[in-house]
């Protein structure tokens, strides 16, 4: 993954709550076996409206997503961060996200961007507004700020994913450190646990 | 960054204090704890399928990496899998490939896969349970959100995306926050015709698809108890549809009882070892929960959705609700949208909402005795003409009870086609799917927009009131035949 610090552009105001992950990106999508070109996928049922918000011309080369409560709802599919992500996207803000969704962002620097309910609804209504609106979002700081309309506020990560994406550090590699708990854990497993034999060859 | 202690096993065993069984469970599977960092906990059980362990797998091998526990690792073939003609080779090139790699992989990394056509195939949260890998107390993952199904043996078995699943591949731990506990009581005995589905389906129209967000559900109650296995795996499989991480009921005889002589679960000295182990799970008296919701089993109907979240329901006696209704304004505008995506008029009575399909399937209510509930409201009734009903066991397993129950041809008689085991209509990546502006009655778990196929208009409810609406045409319950 990718370090990241600060995000900062303009953002696509997506006034809707309960956004589902089969909205995100489609089931078609996900009988691809790779990790890339999910972009085109994006809200794609949606697109087809020339008047959906990401068709209009003004909001193209944005970075930052706001939606309502409830986002990436449903299924636990991290193609709908790629799909994000490929789109150009490199933080979503939302009142609430999903719990899947939101450690997948995590997992691949997609900065989840949880502000109470009133900012929210401020910062959709000031893009809508005005899309060229900038705004910033800080890793380090934690906070997210759009001077221009006079919005700012705070959003929470935990210490660990916060080190985490401002290093780009893999997880698995991280896990690894603790080889030796690990192997300790495993010499205590109890006998009744199912193990599975691979198919005959 | 500091490692903080390395612990030398199993660490929290705490016997004073009244626990839950989500923190029994949670706490003896840390391996690592430190301040300021998640936990990280022992996955007994990974289970993996088509759609989203490709680019996990791809990741092992461009880092040089092998599966840490092949043993604890099992895969099948549900999402893209045709549900006729098995047989032949599957015609969409792109699900062949993807149903191909799955092989392949597992091939290489030396795991148990059950591809289309094999005799423990099925929908993966069906097999777990009926093969008896899902067990008591363990943890179990799945790159799916529907995992939380397999919480009603007492499990903690949650959804993972997939760098989650590759991170499982290869070190067989997961860091994860503890959630918080949620009680979710149902007491009381659920009137006639009324299922498992309802229950779970009044949950979320209750507390709303976040409502559970960042919890564990633990169901209790006299409802809960008096219900079957498979009860119990329909109200943990649609947790998650209150945003919950995981559902979560206490094993007691019922469990043991379903357990016993299932393939891989312990067999004589060691299935008493394990009881006594499983016995010790359930919530000690006192302990505290962080939020509790509370039903009435004995005021409950059956349910169905109108709208495009699972939230979004009604007792079946009820009518399609205006958005005026709604004192919010974005919950006005959501209820407008979803009315107009669903094609309903507001003050519609449910019951008089036509259809033009039923699916019975999914993960949700696939199981035998879904199909049994089914099959005793179709016994000597016929689909209404012009309607299009499909069932879809969840597994080859459940697909050969109900062959030997008879119950293929009590569906077949009432002009159901019977198909062969898959995910199939629940989420569309097979060719069984909605065309635009189609209705349909499904017993799944998620009436997204386009879930069933791109314009499809998806109602969730339960196996009983499917069979009724492919007899009636319009949503029924069997008291209204
Ligand atoms: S049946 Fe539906 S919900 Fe269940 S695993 Fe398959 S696609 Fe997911």
């Amino acid at each position: 993954m990718e370090p990241v610090t600060v995000v900062s552009g303009r953002a696509v105001p997506l006034d809707r709550s309960d956004v589902d992950t089969d909205q995100i990106i489609p089931s078609d999508w996900l009988k691809r076996v790779e990790r890339t070109g999910f972009g085109r996928g994006l809200f794609s049922e949606w697109r087809d409206d020339p008047g959906f918000v990401l068709n209009r011309p003004e909001h193209q080369g944005a970075t930052i997503l706001v939606a309502g409560p409830n986002f990436g709802i449903g299924s636990s599919r991290e193609h709908a961060v790629w799909a994000l992500m490929d789109y150009g996207f490199r933080a979503v803000v939302s009142p609430r996200f999903a719990d899947i969704f939101r450690t997948n962002c995590t997992k691949q620097g997609l900065v989840p961007v949880e502000v109470d309910p009133e900012l929210g609804r401020a910062l959709l209504r000031a893009v809508q507004e005005d899309p060229g609106l900038e705004v910033t979002i800080d890793v380090v700081r934690l906070t997210i700020e759009a001077p221009a309309a006079g919005l700012a506020g705070r959003f929470p990560l935990d210490e660990f994913t916060q080190q985490r994406l401002l290093h780009g550090w893999d997880d698995v590699g991280l896990t690894l450190r603790h080889e030796p708990a690990i192997e300790a854990y495993e010499r205590s497993l109890p006998d009744w646990l199912p193990r599975v034999a691979p198919n005959p060859s | 960054m500091s490692t903080g202690p390395v612990s030398t096993g199993p660490v929290g065993d705490d016997r004073g204090t009244p626990r839950t069984l989500f923190e029994k469970v949670w706490e003896r599977h840390v391996v690592h704890r430190a301040p300021g960092e998640p936990d990280l906990l022992f996955i007994d059980l990974h289970l993996v399928h088509e759609v989203t362990s490709p680019q996990a797998f791809d990741g092992l091998r461009l880092a040089g990496r092998r599966v840490r526990h092949p043993e604890l690792t099992v895969a099948t073939a549900d999402h893209n899998v045709p549900t006729t003609d098995i047989d032949q080779p599957v015609a969409d090139p792109i699900s062949a490939r993807q149903l191909e790699v799955l092989s392949k992989n597992c091939a290489e990394f030396g795991i148990a896969c059950f591809p289309m056509g094999h005799p423990n195939q099925g929908i993966v949260h069906v097999i777990g349970p009926e093969l008896g890998l899902s067990l008591p107390g363990m943890t179990i993952v799945c790159g799916d959100s529907h995992t939380s199904t397999h919480g009603a043996l007492g499990a903690l078995a949650f959804g993972i995306g997939t760098s989650e699943v590759e991170h499982v591949l290869a070190t067989q731990t997961l860091p994860q926050r503890r959630p918080a506990a949620m009680a979710v009581e149902v007491e009381g005995e659920l009137p006639l015709g009324v299922s498992a589905k309802d229950i779970v389906l009044a949950v979320i129209g209750r507390i709303g698809t976040g409502g559970g967000a960042g919890h564990v559900i633990e169901y209790r109650g006299s409802a809960i108890r008096s219900l079957s296995m498979e009860g119990r795996m329909t109200i943990c499989n649609m947790s998650i549809e209150a945003g919950a991480r995981a559902g979560m009921v206490a094993p007691d005889d019922v469990t043991f009882a379903y357990l016993e002589g299932r393939p891989h679960a312990p067999k004589g000295a060691a299935f008493e070892r394990a009881l006594d182990d499983w016995r010790t799970l359930p919530t000690d008296e006192g302990a505290v929960f962080d939020t509790t919701v509370r039903l009435d089993a004995a005021t409950l109907r059956p349910h169905v959705t109108w709208g495009t979240n699972p939230a979004q329901v009604a007792p079946i006696d009820g009518s399609v609700p205006s958005p005026d209704q709604f004192a919010d304004p974005a919950a006005r505008e959501a209820v407008a949208r979803a009315l107009a995506y669903m094609g309903l008029q507001p003050g519609t009575p449910i019951r008089e909402v036509p259809v033009d399909t039923v699916f019975i399937g999914s993960c949700t209510n696939s199981r035998i005795e879904d199909l049994r509930a089914a099959a005793a409201v179709l016994e000597g009734r016929r689909v209404r003409p012009g309607l299009r009903a499909l069932v879809v066991p969840g597994s080859r397993r459940v697909r050969q009870q109900a062959e030997a129950e008879g119950l293929d041809r009590v569906f077949k008689a009432a002009g159901f086609e019977w198909r062969e085991p898959g995910c199939s209509m629940c989420l569309a990546m097979n060719p069984d799917k909605l065309q635009p502006g189609e209705r349909c009655a499904s017993t799944s778990n998620r009436n997204f927009e386009g879930r069933q196929g791109r314009g499809g208009r998806t109602h969730l409810v339960s196996p009983a009131v499917a069979a009724a609406t492919a007899v009636a045409g319009h949503f029924a319950a069997p008291e209204d035949l």
